[in-house]
């Protein structure tokens, strides 16, 4: 029964609010960097409920049942994530054993949710938004592993409670040359993950027009909106705790997890906005090249325990 | 009123559509996304795909091409939805009201909730339209 409620309050309720808050943060540097006023603190919230009233058409043709499953499988998984996250962060001896391995595929199902959705919509745009997506996961999953090696290398556990441990007893992972480096691939795989500019190439508002996402109308679309708002909170607050010793709720440590979360996801929105996007294959290309080079560096570091 | 036409009302996403227009329109729609004028203060997004829109902008005098790709279109927009016609040639056909090519004005095609003249409209008169149709929903639905 206990889970029951962590799943519902911290995995779903408070996973989204902070996830909505972080999508409008998102949105208001956005504008402030071109200049602009921005939307309102709860337009994110108003679009989901404006979503949730509106028809949901499914195109004629398709796979109903895939079409319309599809974005329940992506909320569902994330919500699993970010329960199993939030059970670590607040007490770290709720660990078992291989946690880690569980968030890093469950992390993928979102992806592959927005593919399965886009290949069962039956529009030729949302196809090629779909395989763009599944190159992209292809991409950035060998760095993005090799990334996450080095806290394991480090803490010598593959539980997140003890890489937690390891961090509040001798120091964060990024403080170390190898623990920084990791720290950089990971925020660069977040950056596709969360398919922003650069690396919004299965989206493509201006080529493909929301690639996989183009046939989905109301609640569809709502929980796919949901499921990329909460993606938002969810990534950060991975990185957070495998490479910055995670969020404690005493005292000063509340402002340095508030202060850690707004840097990252600040971090991101400048990222999306200094950039233009990139071509899949230079996308490949630079997840396969550079990145997975640095990575193998962070890890040799490591396994020399620097 | 209700919570689903409230927020329908904060969060109005726009899907632009031209059905042969000098162009003049389109770039006074562009226009209200830039600094200067900034439609997301209200929360209006310009959808890429017509399934996400709530409100559909029309400009251009509806040629005999184009007709045929507006119903199509607005059979395709998730309801409720609004429809919003902006500039001279979609209100009255403006000069080509004589044109072999263009049979029927934009509301004798599909209902129109709201009508913003011009020839293009100020990016201020678009908005102020946008204005007067939420404040007609809002009556209308008072009404009832």
């Amino acid at each position: 029964m206990i889970y029951i409620f962590y799943l519902f309050v911290y995995g779903f309720l408070l996973t989204a609010a902070i996830g909505l808050f972080a999508s409008w943060f998102d949105r208001k540097v956005t504008a402030r960097v071109q200049y602009r006023v921005g939307p309102p603190l709860f337009q994110p919230l108003f679009d989901i409920i404006k979503l949730l009233g509106k028809e949901t058409l499914v195109p004629s043709g398709s796979s109903k049942i895939t079409f319309l499953i599809a974005p329940v499988i992506g909320l569902a998984s994330l919500i699993f994530v970010s329960t199993l996250l939030w059970l670590n962060a607040l007490n770290p001896a709720r660990t078992f054993l291989g946690d880690l391995i569980v968030v890093l595929y469950l992390l993928t199902i979102p992806s592959i949710s927005i593919i399965i959705g886009g290949f069962a919509s039956k529009n030729p745009l949302a196809s090629l938004g779909s395989s763009r997506e599944m190159k992209l996961i292809l991409s950035y999953e060998l760095p993005f592993v090799l990334a996450l090696l080095v806290p394991v290398i480090k803490s010598n556990s593959i539980r997140l409670g003890e890489i937690l441990n390891f961090q509040a007893q001798n120091g964060v992972v990024a403080g170390s040359l190898s623990g920084f480096l990791a720290l950089a691939v990971g925020i660069i795989c977040m950056q596709a993950k969360l398919a922003l500019v650069p690396f919004d190439i299965p989206e493509a508002e201006t080529e493909i027009t929301s690639g996989p996402l183009i046939e989905y109308s109301g609640s569809a679309l709502a929980l796919y909106r949901l499921m990329k708002n909460m993606l938002l909170f969810t990534l950060p607050f991975f990185l957070i705790i495998i490479f910055m010793g995670g969020i404690r709720f005493v005292g000063i440590h509340l402002l340095y997890a508030f202060l850690k979360y707004i840097g990252l996801v600040a971090l991101v929105t400048v990222i999306r906005n200094t950039n233009p996007r990139l071509r899949i294959d230079q996308a490949v290309r630079f997840f396969w090249g550079p990145m997975t080079i640095i990575a193998a560096v962070a890890v040799t570091l490591a396994l020399l325990g620097k | 009123m209700s919570m689903k036409l409230k927020a329908l009302l904060k969060s109005p996403w726009v899907f632009h559509l031209s059905t042969g227009s000098c162009n003049n329109c389109d770039i006074e729609v562009l226009d209200c996304l830039t600094p200067r004028f900034d439609i997301e203060r209200f929360g209006m997004l310009l959808a890429g795909s017509i399934k996400h829109a709530d409100v559909l902008l029309i400009t251009g005098s509806c040629n005999r091409q184009s007709v045929i790709r507006l119903k199509r279109l607005y059979e395709q927009i998730p309801r409720p939805c609004l429809v919003v016609a902006i500039g001279e040639c979609s209100l009255s056909r403006g000069m080509f009201i004589h044109s072999y090519n263009c049979p029927q004005p934009l509301d004798k095609i599909i209902p129109v909730d709201v009508y913003i003249p011009g020839c293009p409209p100020k990016p201020e008169a678009i908005i102020a339209g946008v204005v007067k149709l939420i404040e007609k929903v809002k009556r209308d639905k008072g009404k009832k």
